[in-house]
């Protein structure tokens, strides 16, 4: 079996670190005495046997992750791995047992409550699964909700609730309770609430698991629409892999609450890092997920073949293929030609490997 | 899991065994040692004196404390009544109507506007707003207390573990009970009724603050955590609206509480209320009167009911015109100086009631009536008190007799009912294990000297056999300390007659509220028929059923038991069909692809899928039960609930107390072995 995260490297070079989790553990049970400074002596292996066998549960065990400004990184494991405890660890809503939280480079660990409560209205926005919509306002209030916390004025807040409701297209909706909008639409009012401090950081926890399928893909959609406008941080928790491979730039993929593997979503379907991760890989259809610049090599090809352009899905280089073609050019948003790509590079996508390519596995 | 807690089968073989042993022994040895059957009095602790002691101590420091307390909420007390008995009927009137309207609708408003004036015209619109001002004054007292105690069970584990028996006890103990303590500490005096229907009505108040906040989801703290709330903002922003709709609930059932208590503490006098009537016609034997009473108790009843709900449910629904509070204040004031400007002039209304109406052909129609029936009534009666009363109070072994039952229970016939129950012991042994056949054993024996003549020991041994077999060690110690407490307080004969009172109107209920309640699962129209008589028992204070059971069947065994069960049968019916409803359409659909007839879809599918459902109503009746008992004693019916009421009367309040509590003492084990064995099942249905 490969070796787990602990050798994983988390940080890229690039892009500047806004949230970044050392080491961190979270126990649920009798937390042994002095855990939180004996956590990193002793092997992970160990360490969880000790706490088995005192009856409690690791939940989180050694997890070390960065969050990057503007970047969306999916937090991604099946139910009871621990991604939805790690995201409350780094917002936390559930204090670590063990390790660090840096927001900024500072230490939210050791904030006291008023410093935290501040974080938290200024910095942090998150959008829950079961939505969280408080049932006695309706959806202009509860958008408003934050901001009346803080004592703004409710003109003022109602005008920006308003606003948001506006961008989630919510804005004949406005007087309505949550039990009279459907599922859908009272995520859109989560989402707008989550959005109404303009913080920072975004957490959201499987927004779109309650949602049936055909409306999860178009409230995907238009986060992916809304993203490209707002530009975000993201800190995104999802069980389907699909989605995160859809959404994520980065994918952290947890099991028994150790991080598994780290990387863009081109890297982990063509490089997953064990037979867990090769698992989700399989259920996606990959073709339609990578895009042509993941596969293309480099230099122009030669006049007079087909182009595709770099962020098209790899799909539309196979109808080309399948139409008699062997090479294709590959150009940019700019129509500049960047590279190329071969029908042989589609190889990696089944695992042959006729060119010679490492790939095991 | 492993539960230590949790008894192996094995000891409780061994349990039922000992119990059958203790109790054929003592059966054998009762004619040599009586002391078995009847406990001595030389052998009693003087505990009522005890208490009456230590609450003499308290008395000498704290009456002044408590007399001026008295003072405080006799103020408000009379300060409401003068301004309601000073403002025109038609005014008030006028005023609930409007109220009524915003709560219910049209429907309501009518409901309300022909009891304002049937109430009127009977003549006790002055007493009708004493019992208001009693509730009015009582009421916020409850909500308030109700509230803190359960926002602090909802914010602190250990208050919620000390204050949940408190509460249980509060709810299962005899209202009766602590009005003699009450009546000490504050004096006679219509305070004391306030004062007890305030602390009745506190648990059902506490008990859905605590459910509402508890019932908060998850997210929504984290939402509070993640906008930033402080505590105090978490609680008044978020906490606190999310479980309105509990909280309304809980108004709802506190306001009933109240209002059933207040009839209630009419007993002690002093206030010219509603339940005085009731109660001093029913005294003279005026049933005329006392029926036109108790119809406007079960009015008013109906009213605070569907008024409170009518809200409860806006705001779970949110469809109240909330907007329109201001609006709504300022029409309902303009009617009611209509209606006052209306009265100033002379005009309609105002003579209305000036006399009140006889009640004269009313008693001569009920007494028409009970000649009518009277051969009927009363060979029901006879048959009842011979056949099933008689047999679980004194056994068969003396309800057989030529007088009875037609022949003698000769030594022949008794050997061949010992041969049967010997029968039925080993074939259950044989079926069921050994334990099983034990079980069954003692239900022979009980049934042969019944259970006022079962001996003690016999007695506490099957009980706690039971509560082992439920609860484990646990349970079983607290029936043997319960009943230990029982025997040495003197109160064994009394308590055992309430069993018997409670356990025939139980098995009454279990049997007939089980019919009814399959009947009403199987169609739609029994159940929209059965709905508004349901309804209407759990709606009226139980102190009014008591008129028409005393009109037909006068004081005495039978007629408390007909009280009790018309009490105690409401919560089997409705539980009974919830849980046959409930049963899920796919487990119906596998029965009847596997061939069920009906009948056996009924036995074999919906029953047992439903058996906890329905084990809750058999709770919830042995509660309701004995809820009942010691307004029972008011029909002459003996046992606690009469020591109760005799306490009372004497002021005795160590007598008071102790019998109060043997009652509370017996409803909190029943409810911990059902429950208990409840756990226990759904535990072995899960691990299998």
């Amino acid at each position: 079996m490969p070796q787990t995260a602990q050798t994983i490297q988390t940080a890229a070079p690039g892009g500047d670190v806004i949230l970044e989790c050392q080491n961190l553990w979270k126990v649920f049970g009798p937390v042994p005495k002095g855990f939180a400074q004996q956590a990193g002596q002793q092997p992970r292996d160990e360490t969880v046997q000790m706490l088995r066998d005192r009856q409690a549960m690791a939940a989180i065990c050694d997890v070390s992750l960065d969050v990057r400004r503007g970047e969306i990184l999916m937090i991604m494991g099946l139910s009871g791995s621990g991604k939805s405890t790690l995201l409350r660890c780094l917002s936390r809503l559930v204090d670590p047992s063990a390790g660090a939280v840096r927001f900024d480079g500072q230490d939210i660990l050791t904030l006291g409550n008023r410093q935290l409560t501040e974080l938290r209205r200024n910095s942090f926005g998150m959008v829950f699964q079961s939505f969280g919509l408080l049932s006695h306002l309706n959806a202009r209030d509860n958008v408003a909700f934050p901001l009346r916390v803080q004592n703004v004025p409710r003109a003022q807040r109602q005008a920006r609730a308003e606003e948001l409701l506006q961008l989630v297209g919510l804005g004949d909706r406005m007087q309505n309770f949550p039990h009279e909008l459907s599922g859908g639409q009272q995520q859109r009012v989560g989402i707008a609430r989550s959005l109404i401090s303009d913080p920072d950081l975004w957490f959201l926890d499987e927004p779109f698991s309650a949602l049936d399928p055909l409306i999860r893909r178009q409230m995907q959609d238009e986060f992916l629409r809304l993203q490209q406008t707002l530009g975000k941080t993201i800190v995104f928790v999802t069980h389907d892999f699909l989605e995160a491979a859809r959404l994520g730039d980065r994918i952290a993929i947890m099991r028994d609450g150790q991080l598994v593997q780290v990387g863009t979503p081109r890297d982990i379907i063509l490089s997953p890092a064990d037979a867990y991760v090769r698992d989700f890989v399989s259920d996606v259809p990959s073709s339609r997920i990578l895009h042509v610049s993941d596969l293309m090599r480099d230099g122009a090809g030669p006049d007079g073949v087909p182009e595709v352009a770099a962020s098209d899905p790899v799909e539309r280089a196979i109808d080309l293929f399948l139409s008699g073609h062997d090479l294709l050019r590959v150009r940019d948003a700019h129509g500049q030609p960047v590279g190329q790509l071969h029908r042989d590079d589609l190889h990696v996508l089944t695992g042959q490997t006729p060119c010679g390519q490492a790939h095991h596995g | 899991m492993a539960d230590p807690i949790r008894p192996t089968s094995r000891a409780t073989t061994a349990w039922f065994l000992a119990a059958l042993a203790i109790s054929v022994l003592s059966l054998m040895l009762r004619e040599l040692w009586p002391w078995l059957v009847t406990y001595p009095a030389d052998w009693t602790l003087a505990l009522s004196d005890l208490i009456n002691l230590a609450l003499a101590q308290v008395l000498a420091l704290a009456a002044p404390v408590f007399r001026s307390l008295a003072h405080v909420l006799a103020w408000p007390m009379r300060a409401i009544q003068t301004t309601l008995v000073a403002l025109p009927w038609t005014v008030l009137a006028a005023g609930f109507v409007a109220l009524a309207w915003r709560a219910g609708g049209l429907k309501l408003a009518l409901l309300c506007a022909v009891t304002c004036v049937y109430i009127q015209v009977a003549g006790y619109w002055v007493e009708s707003l004493n019992s208001l001002t009693l509730v009015s004054v009582a009421f916020p007292l409850s909500v308030l207390a109700g509230l803190l105690i359960g926002i602090a069970m909802n914010k602190s584990r250990r208050m919620a573990a000390v204050l949940t028996p408190v509460l249980d006890f509060m709810q299962t103990a005899p209202a009766f009970a602590y009005l003699v303590p009450l009546i000490v500490l504050f004096g006679f005096g219509p305070v004391v009724g306030l004062i007890a229907s305030a602390i009745y009505a506190i648990p059902p108040m506490a008990r859905n603050t605590r459910l509402g906040l508890d019932l908060v989801p998850d997210d929504l703290h984290e939402v509070a955590a993640m906008t930033g709330c402080s505590p105090a903002r978490r609680f008044w922003l978020v906490e606190l609206p999310t479980a309105l709709p509990q909280l309304l609930v809980g108004l709802n059932q506190t306001i009933m509480a109240v209002l059933s208590m207040v009839v209630f503490a009419a007993i002690i006098g002093g206030f010219e209320d509603i339940g005085w009537e009731v109660l001093r016609s029913m005294r003279r034997a005026e049933l005329g009167d006392s029926l036109m009473a108790g119809l406007i108790i079960t009015l008013i009843a109906i009213l605070l009911d569907r008024i409170t709900r009518g809200f409860a449910l806006s705001a779970r629904t949110h469809a109240g015109p909330q907007s329109s509070l201001l609006r709504f204040a300022v029409i309902s004031l303009a009617v009611m100086a209509l209606a006052w400007g209306l009265w100033r002039m002379g005009l309609p209304g105002a003579q209305l009631g000036a006399t009140r109406i006889s009640s004269d052909w009313l008693d001569q129609w009920v007494a028409q009536l009970s000649t009518a029936i009277g051969a009927q009534t009363d060979a029901v009666k006879t048959q009842a008190i011979y056949f099933f009363l008689l047999p679980v109070r004194i056994g068969l072994e003396q309800a057989i007799s030529p007088y009875t039952w037609g022949f003698a229970f000769t030594p022949l016939l008794q050997a061949l009912y010992g041969l049967g129950v010997c029968a039925v012991a080993a074939a259950g042994a044989w079926r069921w294990g050994l334990g099983a056949g034990a079980g069954l054993a003692l239900a022979g024996l009980a049934l042969f000297t019944g259970t006022t003549g079962l001996p003690w020991p016999a007695m506490i041994a099957t009980a706690t056999a039971i509560g082992f077999w439920a609860g484990g060690p646990r349970v079983a110690a607290l029936w043997a300390i319960a009943l230990g407490l029982i025997l040495v307080s003197g109160l064994w004969g009394p308590a055992m007659f309430s069993i018997y009172i409670c356990l025939s109107a139980i098995l009454f209920c279990l049997v007939a509220g089980g019919a009814l309640g399959v009947l009403a699962a199987q169609s739609d129209r029994m159940s929209a028929m059965m709905r508004p008589v349901l309804d209407l028992l759990q709606t009226i204070p139980p102190f009014v059923l008591l008129i028409p059971v005393v009109m037909f069947f006068q004081v005495g065994d039978f007629s408390a038991f007909l009280a009790i069960i018309s009490y105690a049968i409401a919560p089997m019916i409705r539980y009974t069909e919830r849980g046959l409803r409930d049963v899920p359409q796919t487990t119906l659909e596998a029965g009847r692809c596997a061939g069920c007839t009906p009948m056996q879809l009924l036995f074999l599918v919906q029953i047992p899928a439903a058996q906890r459902q329905i084990a809750l109503g058999v709770n919830q009746s042995i509660m309701y039960g004995l809820a009942m008992l010691a307004v029972a004693a008011l029909v002459g019916s003996r046992g606690l609930g009469q020591e109760v009421y005799v306490a009372l009367g004497k002021a005795d309040a160590g007598l008071g107390i102790l019998a109060g509590s043997a009652i509370a003492a017996i409803a909190i084990c029943v409810d911990r072995t059902f429950v208990s064995a409840l756990d226990r099942g759904r535990r072995s249905a899960t691990s299998v």
